[in-house]
């Protein structure tokens, strides 16, 4: 568990992939989203009211109506920021709790996330409310490693006299956790150079393995695994996959019918570059 | 985590196959091993990931120690949020609101209709008098279409621009989650889902964004109770109806000093009714063709916080009031110039207009109202705002009070209340009409954009008839029972 997030000094060979521009093309295009003039895609997923919106508003200059109660942006909403010469397309997701129930709004923000695979997915959260949030960045954990946390809402968290240990908070993630208050533009300087160095693959996510998970669901995950792995040998998530299957989803059962799945694991993606995820030292690489 | 293997970044190029056989035996194997980790697997591993959030949380957040603090949040949310105070409270801050609107909305609206039909309107027709443009496109173009739009424009945006802003800081500081707080369990009595409560309070301000935001709503059943009714709220096409009718017809039954808040009364409790009837109609939904259990969610009552003034007047001007508008006068434009054309065609010894009013009067007076309202709410389908402009234009054509405005088929602006009363006096209004009419105008089918975002959220046509013609049955009835019960009454 000690673990920080993972700072190459020089990308990785493969990293190349995850900045052509094309590498995920097919995906987002039929996920209505335009990829022509951009270098890379960065998706903003949270619980609702937790200040998605605000943040989206400050990356992108945009004015989207932010709103102060749950369930604001029913739909995806999209815009756009320029760092350090690249370009950086924001798509603001609905809010969810979870990823594991089926309601409309967490079936957009699961399906984004997961054949849209954004270069980057920013998960903000609510400082005031970490645990409940952190339900959602384990989730989401599961399915890519190009996450950074915006820990938002900070000077709420003070109001309230909380006080957080951010540097421990990123180690037991094992993901970049940046501290901002969206609402006074505080802390997003900081949140997009991290949002760069995850986009450029200099960063990425090591999540922490679950402590209580039941033991025969984890054989059961287990036998899964191998079978998907063997079938789909460049699947970046077959973990999350097999729990979708036990669980049941038909979403996931018809993407494995229809070859979407095969289509999916076929597309490179430094998500899965192997030197950066296994617990081997970087070094090795 | 995954338990990925090392492999060269070479395999990444590799294809990969995975024939239809090979698939459904994957398949089959999950569900097998989902029989045998037993039904409760889900509730496990949200537990496990429960668990281990509260874990990290609890590591990473160190609490303040013990603190009997004030706690503001807490305080207002107890007084809003009460079985006593909590509706009481509620109706006292909307009535606020509309109050501020009416009273408030009277000199900027004047403002305008002096600017654009009292200045530009004569200046067009001397400018096609200058040109030379035939009586008929003349007429099409300034004294259908111009006169529409801008009366639309004139009556519509100074209300506007005073309810979307004071609406939007009422939702920026988080008072709507305690308004669905409050009448959640009035709703799940109704058998509707709690969260109907947000996208009816969209729908107050836009009925067609108000069925858009039942997409918060999960199960099927309830979202299309929540679409079907959130036309009973009443929409901002509607409001400048219900205010008009309200101050003309209501508030001159009271001394003057009384006039504004009697009005605003008035149009809370037709707002009201708008929500009682969206509780029935979802009682009535629930139980029969949409049956089904009640889901359960948490609602979160988020932390207060204050508006931030500047940026919310520009949201709510840019966001809502501009493009709110903009769809007004996309509607009033051909709306206009379809008014000036019913009006001008001559079928026999009298215009077409006259002919479907004559048509519609019967009916009319069946419902309480006359063939000039019906007739003003079939061309109005477009677009609710248009509404009382088309109710005047007519009304001066059957009454043939041509002193006023400027000839036949002509939307135009009374100089005052006064002018306005004599018309619909000379046109048989009576108090009767003036309720009918604003409970025809809560209770009747939703406008054409509504209707079409019914259809693409709901993809049903079914659904979407049954969303249009139920509250335009309900209408009628409702009326037909006011008016025979209205003049029983009145012997």
């Amino acid at each position: 568990m000690d673990y920080e997030p993972l700072r190459l000094d020089t990308p990785p060979a493969v990293a190349s992939c995850a900045t052509c521009p094309a590498h995920h093309l097919g995906n987002l295009r039929r996920l209505g989203i335009d990829m022509t003039s951009w270098d890379y895609v960065v998706a903003l997923a949270g619980n609702p009211n937790v200040g998605k919106s605000t943040v989206f508003n400050a990356l992108t200059g945009l004015r989207q109506h932010t709103g102060n109660w749950p369930g604001k942006t029913v739909s995806r909403a999209e815009g756009g920021f320029v760092y350090a010469g690249k370009r950086y397309k924001l798509v603001d997701l609905p809010g969810t709790y979870s990823l594991l129930a089926t309601s409309p709004d967490e079936e957009v923000a699961r399906d984004f996330i997961l054949f849209g695979r954004p270069d980057v997915t920013v998960i903000v959260v609510d400082a005031t409310r970490l645990e409940r949030n952190l339900n959602l960045v384990l989730q989401i954990l599961e399915i890519t490693r190009r996450v950074v946390i915006c820990l938002n809402l900070m000077d709420e968290a003070r109001r309230l006299g909380l006080e957080i240990d951010i540097r421990r908070l990123a180690r037991d993630l094992g993901t970049p956790v940046v501290p901002t208050e969206a609402r006074q533009r505080k802390g997003l300087d900081e949140l997009v150079r991290t949002i760069a160095e995850v986009a450029e693959g200099r960063v990425l996510s090591r999540p922490p393995r679950l402590l209580h998970e039941p033991l025969a669901l984890t054989r059961a995950v287990h036998l899964l695994v191998e079978r998907l792995e063997r079938l789909y040998p460049d699947l970046p998530n077959a973990r999350w996959v097999a729990l979708r299957l036990l669980d049941g989803d038909e979403r996931m059962i018809q993407a494995v019918r229809t070859g979407e799945l095969a289509e999916l694991a076929r597309l490179p993606e430094t998500n899965t570059a192997m030197p950066l995820a296994a617990p081997a030292p970087a070094s090795s690489a | 985590m995954t338990t990925d293997t090392l492999r060269s970044p070479l395999s990444i190029t590799s294809p990969t196959t995975a024939d239809a056989a090979e698939t459904e035996e994957l398949l089959a194997l999950a569900r097998r091993l989902r029989w045998e980790i037993g039904i409760d697997f889900h509730q496990a591993l949200m537990e496990a990931i429960y668990a281990q959030a509260a874990h990290i949380a609890d590591r990473a957040v160190t609490q303040p120690g013990a603190k009997p603090r004030f706690d503001l949040d807490r305080t207002i949310d107890r007084l809003v949020t009460s079985r006593r105070w909590g509706f009481p409270l509620m109706v006292l801050l909307f009535a606020l609101i509309f109050w501020l609107t009416i009273s408030g909305a009277n000199y900027p609206s004047e403002l305008l209709s002096n600017l654009l039909i009292g200045r530009i309107y004569p200046g067009l027709h001397a400018l096609a008098g200058l040109v030379g443009l035939p009586w008929w496109l003349r007429g099409l173009l300034i004294d259908g279409m111009y006169l529409g739009t801008a009366w639309v424009v004139s009556v519509m945006l100074p209300p506007m621009a005073i309810f979307f802003p004071l609406f939007t800081l009422l939702e920026d500081f988080g008072y709507l989650p305690r308004v669905a707080f409050n009448l959640d369990a009035v709703f799940k009595r109704a058998g509707a889902h709690g969260k109907q409560v947000l996208s009816m309070m969209m729908g107050f301000g836009c009925n067609a964004a108000g069925v858009v935001a039942t997409r918060i709503i999960d199960s099927p059943r309830e979202r299309l109770i929540a679409m079907i009714t959130n036309n009973f709220s009443l929409c901002n096409g509607r409001w400048p109806t219900q205010i008009l009718i309200a101050s003309l017809f209501l508030g001159s039954l009271v001394p003057a000093a009384l006039a504004g808040l009697v009005s605003a009364l008035a149009v809370v409790g037709v707002a009201i009714l708008g929500v009682l009837l969206s509780l029935v109609v979802s009682w009535a939904l629930s139980r029969t063709v949409l049956r089904g259990e009640v889901s359960t969610f948490s609602l979160e009552l988020p932390p207060y916080r204050p508006p931030r003034l500047w940026q919310t007047l520009y949201t709510s001007v840019i966001d809502r009031t501009l493009i709110v508008l903009g769809r007004a006068v996309t509607f009033a434009l051909p709306a206009g110039a379809a008014i000036w054309l019913v009006a001008n065609i001559h079928v026999g010894d009298s215009s077409l207009a006259a002919w479907l009013i004559r048509l519609l009067d019967p009916i009319g007076w069946l419902l309480g109202l006359n063939g000039v309202i019906l007739l003003a709410y079939i061309v109005a389908i477009p677009a609710n705002e248009i509404v009382i402009p088309t109710v005047l234009m007519l009304t001066v054509l059957v009454t043939g009070m041509t002193d006023y405005g400027a000839g036949p088929g002509v939307m135009f602006e009374l100089e005052n209340t006064a002018d306005l009363m004599q018309l619909f006096q000379a046109g048989g209004w009576t108090l009767l009409t003036a309720v009918n009419l604003m409970l025809f105008s809560l209770i009747h089918n939703p406008c054409s954009t509504t209707i079409a975002t019914i259809y693409k959220e709901s993809g049903s046509a079914k659904w979407t008839a049954v969303a249009a013609l139920l509250p335009l049955g309900l209408g009628f009835v409702v009326t037909f029972l006011v008016a025979q019960i209205w003049r029983l009454l009145a012997g």
